[in-house]
């Protein structure tokens, strides 16, 4: 269509292009607008490097020096005493952990529902995937006072397990999305082989279409890992935060999020350090997962 | 490789449709997961919220009062603290995304605009937590003693515009938050708008070249008009994720529940509300029932603009 449109505009070129270069006021004009065009777009894309560098920067200069080996192997502890954030690791890998665990299964079958059921129930799949889109952009604090009203008002109290079901309906939608994606560029012949071979469709789809896209379904899962591990909103009424070791799932349990979130507003110098700390490490994690997610990801696209 | 193994003998196997009906109604219940998800967060806000609005009314979005020593709550000062962040972050993000977008499709080489690509990428998976902290420590000092000085010198002496400029330079407030809110969504912005643009039909773009147009025109244009619905999906996704960030906004906003034209002025959104003052709240007190209500009026204004969002973005996508 586009095609048509197009055709006789280029075929007018010779005789429209000498008339405009003929201008010479209007054509010193014209790309004088393009020159400064071109540099905002320059000094846009260059501004938000900037931003990145400098984030990194301040990360990096602040954060650097507390990367002890007493971090690592200290628990919170009051200001003045060399604690460390040991707690806090340990718990954001455990939640994060759970959330995967119980958010990815969720997130894959969702994911399978919206790609291969098509034929069965259309309408009610667009809405799904509509809601799925949704839940992917909701303010996430609001998922925490959700896990908050039906978790941890009912057992009466906040706990390391409250805080994963909080992160597990972060990463739901983020898994769904990939999922479907990738199972759609499963090839149809690959379906019918497996149907023609007698299988039935549930062992096609998880046997066949799965496995031959399960590259990409795992790169949705970091995805959807790289992104909880970061969130503090969630976290606050949830698990809480502890200042002591602990890694039973049903207590209160510290994060890195929320204890950077505590430590940063503090007015200890040694708790700020902390903090920055923290941050450098949860975001260097974050990234690498990014790098290495993207690096993949373009080995085979080519 | 168990699994494969296992699977020839059980091809065979009696209980095909059985298996089949199984495993439709395990996805149709994680569909229906999703489903509830969405549902019982706007259900169970309304529930928590109905003692606010049983004891305050409709009145409740409108009043200004957030006062919990005498029990009067209301939830106009951050909700338009929240929309006012929110469209300052639109107001400096979308040029920058554009400008991006632009440069790395037609601008940069192919190579180089992947590697910017995919740092600016970078930027949306750095945790909003992270952004705050760097606000604190960088931008709210900046705007402290350079910019909002010297634009109260300025701008603020214009007559009426200046409004908007005046008032004690103390770095927090509604601009800072707005200015660190764009930097945020950017990146979310400037996907959208690269897909958009990347899958403009060359032809179009290499014919108004033919003819002699300048880049800026075929920009202005070609690409424009082609990609303006998608644009829009694009920038209300980012409105949608403006509304509803927390942790960043709550270390630069200034947290200061009041209404002010001046850009400067600490104020709140209703996300940061919730994040400081929830854990202060008692179970069932009109407190805690009030900022259930802000957060199911948070939950309302974003879910209506990512609504949008996603609609805007269909039409274009069925469309194509």
């Amino acid at each position: 269509m586009t095609m048509h449109t197009t055709t006789p505009a280029a075929q007018a070129a010779p005789c429209a292009g000498a008339r405009w270069q003929g201008n010479g006021v209007s054509d010193i004009r014209r790309r004088m607008v393009d020159r400064v065009a071109t540099a905002l777009c320059w000094a846009a894309t260059v501004l938000v490097l900037l931003m990145l560098f400098s984030i990194l920067f301040v990360l990096v200069r602040n954060g650097v020096g507390g990367l002890r080996w007493v971090t690592f192997v200290h628990v919170t502890l009051p200001p003045g005493q060399a604690g460390g954030l040991a707690n806090a690791i340990v718990g954001s890998l455990i939640q994060t952990g759970l959330a995967v665990l119980i958010g990815a299964p969720v997130g894959l079958l969702v994911g399978i529902y919206l790609a291969e059921f098509t034929a069965t129930d259309g309408k009610l799949i667009n809405f799904v995937r509509f809601v799925s889109d949704l839940l992917l952009s909701a303010p996430s604090i609001l998922v925490g006072l959700f896990i908050y009203m039906i978790v941890v008002v009912p057992s009466g109290h906040f706990s390391g397990i409250a805080g994963a079901l909080a992160l597990s309906m972060l990463v739901v939608p983020v898994v769904v999305r990939t999922t479907e994606d990738m199972l759609r560029l499963v090839p149809l012949a690959m379906r019918e082989a497996a149907i023609a071979l007698g299988a039935p469709r549930w062992r096609m789809i998880l046997f066949v279409c799965l496995r031959a896209a399960r590259e990409g379904v795992a790169t949705g899962i970091l995805l959807a890992l790289a992104r909880v591990s970061g969130e503090t909103a969630p976290l606050l009424f949830t698990s809480l935060g502890n200042m002591n070791w602990s890694i039973a799932p049903g207590k209160p349990m510290a994060s890195l999020p929320v204890t950077i979130y505590q430590y940063a507003g503090a007015a200890y110098a040694d708790w700020t350090a902390l903090a920055w700390t923290g941050a450098l490490l949860i975001t260097t994690g974050i990234l690498m997962i990014n790098i290495t997610v993207r690096l993949g990801l373009g080995r085979n696209r080519k | 490789m168990e699994r494969s193994a296992t699977s020839p003998s059980a091809l065979t196997g009696a209980a095909k449709g059985n298996g089949d009906a199984v495993f439709a109604a395990i996805v149709r219940c994680s569909a229906a997961l999703i489903l509830l998800g969405l549902g019982g967060m706007v259900a169970v806000m309304a529930w928590g919220a109905r003692g606010a609005f049983a004891r305050f009314g409709p009145g409740f979005v409108f009043d200004k009062a957030w006062n919990p020593v005498t029990q009067h709550f209301g939830a106009a000062a951050p909700m338009f603290g929240t929309v006012i962040t929110a469209l300052l972050a639109i107001v400096l993000a979308v040029p920058l995304a554009f400008g991006i977008a632009v440069w790395l499709t037609e601008i940069a080489s192919a190579r180089i605009a992947g590697i910017i690509g995919t740092l600016i990428q970078l930027l949306a998976a750095v945790p909003s937590i992270i952004f705050g902290m760097w606000g604190f420590a960088v931008l709210v000092p900046f705007m402290a003693h350079y910019v909002e000085p010297l634009a109260s010198h300025t701008l603020g002496r214009v007559p009426g515009l200046g409004t908007l400029f005046r008032g004690a330079p103390y770095g927090t407030g509604f601009l800072t938050g707005g200015m660190i809110l764009a930097v945020m969504i950017t990146p979310f912005i400037c996907a959208v708008m690269r897909d958009v643009f990347l899958s403009i039909p060359a032809v179009l773009k290499e014919s108004a070249y033919g003819l002699g147009m300048t880049r800026w025109e075929v920009v202005r244009r070609i690409i424009l008009p082609w990609s303006r619905s998608s644009v829009v999906g694009g920038v209300m996704l980012g409105l949608g994720r403006a509304l509803g960030e927390t942790m960043a906004i709550t270390f630069v906003i200034g947290n200061a529940n009041h209404i002010g034209w001046s850009l400067f002025s600490p104020g709140n959104t209703i996300a940061s509300l919730i994040a400081l003052e929830f854990p202060e709240s008692a179970v069932g007190s009109l407190k805690f029932s009030s900022l259930m209500a802000a957060g199911f009026l948070l939950m309302l204004i974003s879910l209506g603009t990512l609504v949008c969002s996603r609609l805007l973005l269909r039409t274009k996508a069925a469309g194509r």
